[in-house]
C-alpha cells in the first residue's frame, strides 16, 4: 500500500509545448481565461459531478495508473479531479502558471479518458469527461504538449494527422494497389467512385507507417466482392487528435470534412479501419459537436464489418489460425461501441484457440496509449509504460495460459501494447483482426 | 428548557421542512434548467429503459463489479442506507408524534428492531470514519467537510439512541436529537448529502449513454 503521498515531490517533465505556452501566461490572463471558461464551457454535468462526489475512493481500483503506481492516491481518478478541478473551483481561477503546468500534465498524460472508472463509481461520475474539460481549458490557455499539438496542427493544415499531402495519399493507395495486384491481378482500389455501397476511411498512420493494412483491406474488399471506394481528396482521414487536445472547433471541421466527402461520393455508409479513437470521434463525439445526435451516415467499424462478411459468407476461411490468441478489448469500440461479442465471434470463425484475458470486455484495462497519450510523444513514454504495469501482468497471465499472439483491433492499442510488451520483456506478437483474416481467408485463384 | 423544546419542535421544525423540501426541489430544478441551457445532450440521450437498467444494477447489492471488489464496504453501505431510511420513518415514537400533530399515520417497526438499526447506522459511520482515515486514497481525497458531514449524519442516531434509553439528561438529549435531525435534513440539499438527490439522474444518464449509444454495460 502506498504511503508516501506527502513526502513525494512533484516533478515536471520538460515539454517545449507546455513550456512555451506557460511563458506567454500571466496570473491575470489565467484567471480571466478560467473565469470565462467556467462560465461558458461548463454546465450541469460539470457541476453535478464535482458536487456529488462523496470521496468514497471506489474509482481508484478502476484506474491502471493508480494500480500501476503502487496505489499512489494522486493517480486515482478522483485524486486527479481533486488536483485539477478541485483547485480551480476552490480558488475561483486564481492559480499560477506552476499550477497550469501540473494541470496540463495530469489532464494530458495521466488519464487515457478510457471511462473505466465510470463503471466503478456508484454515481456514474464521468471523470473522462471532466479531464477532457481540463484539456479544453489547457487548449484555451495555449498550454498543450508539443507533439500532440503538432498533430492537431497537421489536422488543421492538411485534414489528416500525419502531414500527408494530397498526391502522397493517392500515390500510397496506387502503390498498395500495384503491390496487391501481384497477388490478385484484378484487384482495384477504386478512387472517387460515385454511389458505392461503402466509403472506406482510415487514419493518417496507415498510409504513413502501416501501408500493408491498406493492402490487406484491398484484398479483403476485392475478395468479398463489395462495392467500395476511397476518396482522392482530403476527408479520407477519420482520425482526430483535436478531440483530445480540446480544440473542438477543429474537431468539428475535421468530422464535417469526413462526412461531407462520403456524401459527395454518395456512399451509402462509411466503413472505417481498425481504429478506436477515430470511432469515438466519428460515432460519438465529433457528430455531436456538429449537431448530429447520431452520425449522419451509418458508420461501421472494421470489426463489425468483418463479422458481416463472415456471416454472409462473402469471406470464407481456408484454414484456422493455428497459434493460440488472446484479445485486447479497446476502450473506444467496447466501452464506446459494444463490439466485444462480435469481435469474439470473428475470432472463433478464424482462430483455433482463443484465450481470454482477465479482466475482459468492458472491464479490460486500457492500453495506456489512447486518449492522445501516445501522441504526447517521447517525453511521457516511460510514464505511460510504467503507469500500466497491470496491463503487463494481465498479458503475462494470458501468455502463461499459452497465448503468444495478442489481437488488438485499434491502432493506439497497438502502439501502447507494443511498448509494454517490449519494456516488460513479454515476447508476444501483436496483430490486427484484419491481419488474421488476411492470413486465414480463402483468396480467389489466379486466372 | 420547555421554551427551547417548543422552539426546536415548533418553528424550527417548520423551517426544516421548508428548507429540506424547498431546497431539494430548487437544487433539482436548477440543475435540470442548467442542463437544458448548457448540456442539452443529457436530454437528447436520456433513455428511461437504459437509465433504469443501470440504476437497478447499482441499487442491488453485488450486481456490479465495483461492489464485488469491496464486499465489506458493500454490506456496510447497504445496511447503513437501509437503516438510515427505515429506522426514523417507521419508529413508533415518531409515528405517534406525527399522528398527534398531523393526524396521519402509517405502520411502525418494533422498538427493538429500530434500536438495532440505530446501532447499525452508528457503527457504519464509525466504519466510514476509519476507512476515511486509514485508506490512503480515501484519506487523500478527504476534506474537513467530509468529516463534518459524517458527524451530521451520525448525530441524530447517537442522540436518538441515548434518548430512547433515557440513560442521561433526557431533556437535553431529546432537544439535541430533534435539533441534529433538523440539521441533517437541512444539509441534504446543500452538502455532499445531495448525492441522495442526484444519484438517479447521474446514474440514469450514464446508463443511457452506455446502453443506448455505446451498446455496453456500465456496471
Amino acid at each position: 500500500m502506498y504511503e508516501g503521498v506527502k513526502a513525494e515531490a512533484d516533478h515536471k517533465i520538460d515539454d517545449a509545448g507546455i513550456d512555451s505556452g506557460i511563458q506567454a501566461l500571466t496570473d491575470k490572463k489565467i484567471e480571466s481565461v478560467i473565469t470565462k471558461f467556467l462560465k461558458s464551457e461548463t454546465g450541469a454535468r460539470f457541476k453535478v459531478y464535482t458536487d456529488i462526489c462523496v470521496h468514497c475512493g471506489l474509482c481508484a481500483d478502476a484506474c491502471h495508473f493508480f494500480l500501476s503506481n503502487d496505489r499512489n492516491p494522486k493517480f486515482s481518478p478522483s485524486g486527479k479531479v481533486k488536483q485539477t478541478i478541485g483547485e480551480i473551483v476552490a480558488k475561483k481561477g486564481k492559480v499560477n502558471s506552476e499550477f497550469i503546468w501540473k494541470l496540463a500534465e495530469i489532464a494530458f498524460t495521466e488519464c487515457n479518458v478510457c471511462k473505466r472508472c465510470v463503471m466503478y463509481c456508484p454515481f456514474g461520475i464521468d471523470v473522462a469527461y471532466l479531464m477532457l474539460t481540463m484539456r479544453r481549458l489547457c487548449h484555451q490557455l495555449g498550454v498543450v504538449p508539443q507533439n500532440i499539438q503538432d498533430t492537431a496542427h497537421s489536422h488543421s493544415a492538411t485534414f489528416n494527422q500525419m502531414w500527408i499531402k494530397e498526391d502522397e495519399w493517392i500515390d500510397s493507395l496506387q502503390w498498395q494497389e500495384e503491390e496487391a495486384r501481384e497477388e490478385l491481378p484484378k484487384l482495384r482500389i477504386p478512387l472517387e467512385k460515385q454511389g458505392a455501397d461503402i466509403f472506406y476511411s482510415v487514419i493518417g498512420p496507415e498510409p504513413k507507417f502501416r501501408a500493408q493494412l491498406l493492402y490487406q483491406a484491398a484484398v479483403i474488399m476485392n475478395t468479398a466482392g463489395v462495392d467500395w471506394t476511397m476518396p482522392a481528396t482530403p476527408g479520407w482521414d477519420n482520425s482526430d487528435m483535436c478531440m483530445y487536445t480540446g480544440d473542438y472547433e477543429m474537431m468539428g471541421r475535421l468530422k464535417r470534412s469526413h462526412f461531407e466527402t462520403a456524401m459527395r461520393l454518395k456512399a451509402k455508409r462509411i466503413v472505417m479501419g481498425e481504429c478506436g479513437h477515430a470511432f469515438r470521434s466519428v460515432y460519438d463525439v465529433g457528430n455531436r459537436f456538429l449537431g448530429w445526435k447520431m452520425p449522419p451516415i451509418p458508420i461501421t467499424h472494421a470489426v463489425a464489418f468483418y463479422h458481416e462478411l463472415l456471416i454472409a459468407k462473402k469471406i470464407k476461411i481456408a484454414h484456422l489460425f493455428e497459434e493460440p490468441v488472446t484479445f485486447h478489448d479497446p476502450c473506444n469500440i467496447v466501452r464506446g461501441g459494444g463490439l466485444h461479442e462480435i469481435a469474439r465471434e470473428v475470432i472463433r470463425y478464424t482462430c483455433k484457440t482463443f484465450i481470454e484475458m482477465i479482466p475482459n470486455r468492458e472491464h479490460n484495462y486500457c492500453c495506456s496509449a489512447g486518449g492522445g497519450l501516445i501522441n504526447c510523444g517521447a517525453p511521457y513514454k516511460m510514464k505511460r509504460v510504467e503507469g500500466n504495469r497491470v496491463k503487463a501482468e494481465q498479458l503475462k497471465e494470458a501468455k502463461k495460459k499459452g497465448a503468444n499472439i495478442v489481437i488488438a483491433p485499434c491502432h493506439n492499442c497497438h502502439g501502447g501494447l507494443e511498448d509494454i510488451i517490449h519494456h516488460y520483456g513479454l515476447d508476444m506478437k501483436l496483430k490486427f483482426l484484419g491481419d488474421i483474416i488476411y492470413e486465414t481467408m480463402e483468396k480467389p485463384e489466379d486466372e | 428548557m420547555h421554551l427551547i423544546y417548543n422552539f426546536v419542535a415548533g418553528p424550527l421544525l417548520w423551517l426544516t421542512v421548508i428548507v429540506f423540501f424547498g431546497g431539494s426541489i430548487y437544487r433539482i430544478l436548477s440543475i435540470l434548467k442548467m442542463a437544458h441551457q448548457k448540456d442539452i445532450a443529457v436530454y437528447a440521450y436520456f433513455n428511461p429503459f437504459y437509465a433504469l437498467r443501470s440504476v437497478f444494477h447499482w441499487i442491488i447489492p453485488f450486481a456490479n463489479e465495483s461492489m464485488k471488489k469491496h464486499p465489506l464496504l458493500t454490506i456496510v453501505s447497504f445496511a447503513f442506507h437501509i437503516c438510515l431510511f427505515l429506522a426514523p420513518l417507521f419508529l413508533f415514537a415518531h409515528i405517534i408524534l406525527i399522528k398527534q400533530s398531523c393526524n396521519i399515520s402509517w405502520g411502525y417497526i418494533p422498538d427493538i428492531v429500530a434500536d438495532i438499526m440505530t446501532v447499525m447506522v452508528i457503527l457504519s459511520c464509525i466504519f466510514f470514519l476509519i476507512r476515511r482515515i486509514r485508506i490512503p486514497e480515501i484519506h487523500y481525497l478527504s476534506t474537513r467537510s467530509d468529516y463534518i458531514v459524517l458527524a451530521i449524519v451520525a448525530a441524530p442516531f447517537i442522540t436518538g439512541f441515548l434518548a430512547y434509553h433515557q440513560w442521561v439528561a433526557y431533556d437535553i438529549i431529546s432537544i439535541l436529537h430533534i435539533l441534529s435531525g433538523e440539521i441533517m435534513l437541512m444539509c441534504i440539499p446543500f452538502t455532499k448529502l445531495n448525492h441522495a438527490l442526484f444519484f438517479f439522474l447521474t446514474r440514469g444518464y450514464m446508463g443511457s449513454e452506455f446502453g443506448k449509444v455505446r451498446h455496453s454495460r456500465d456496471w
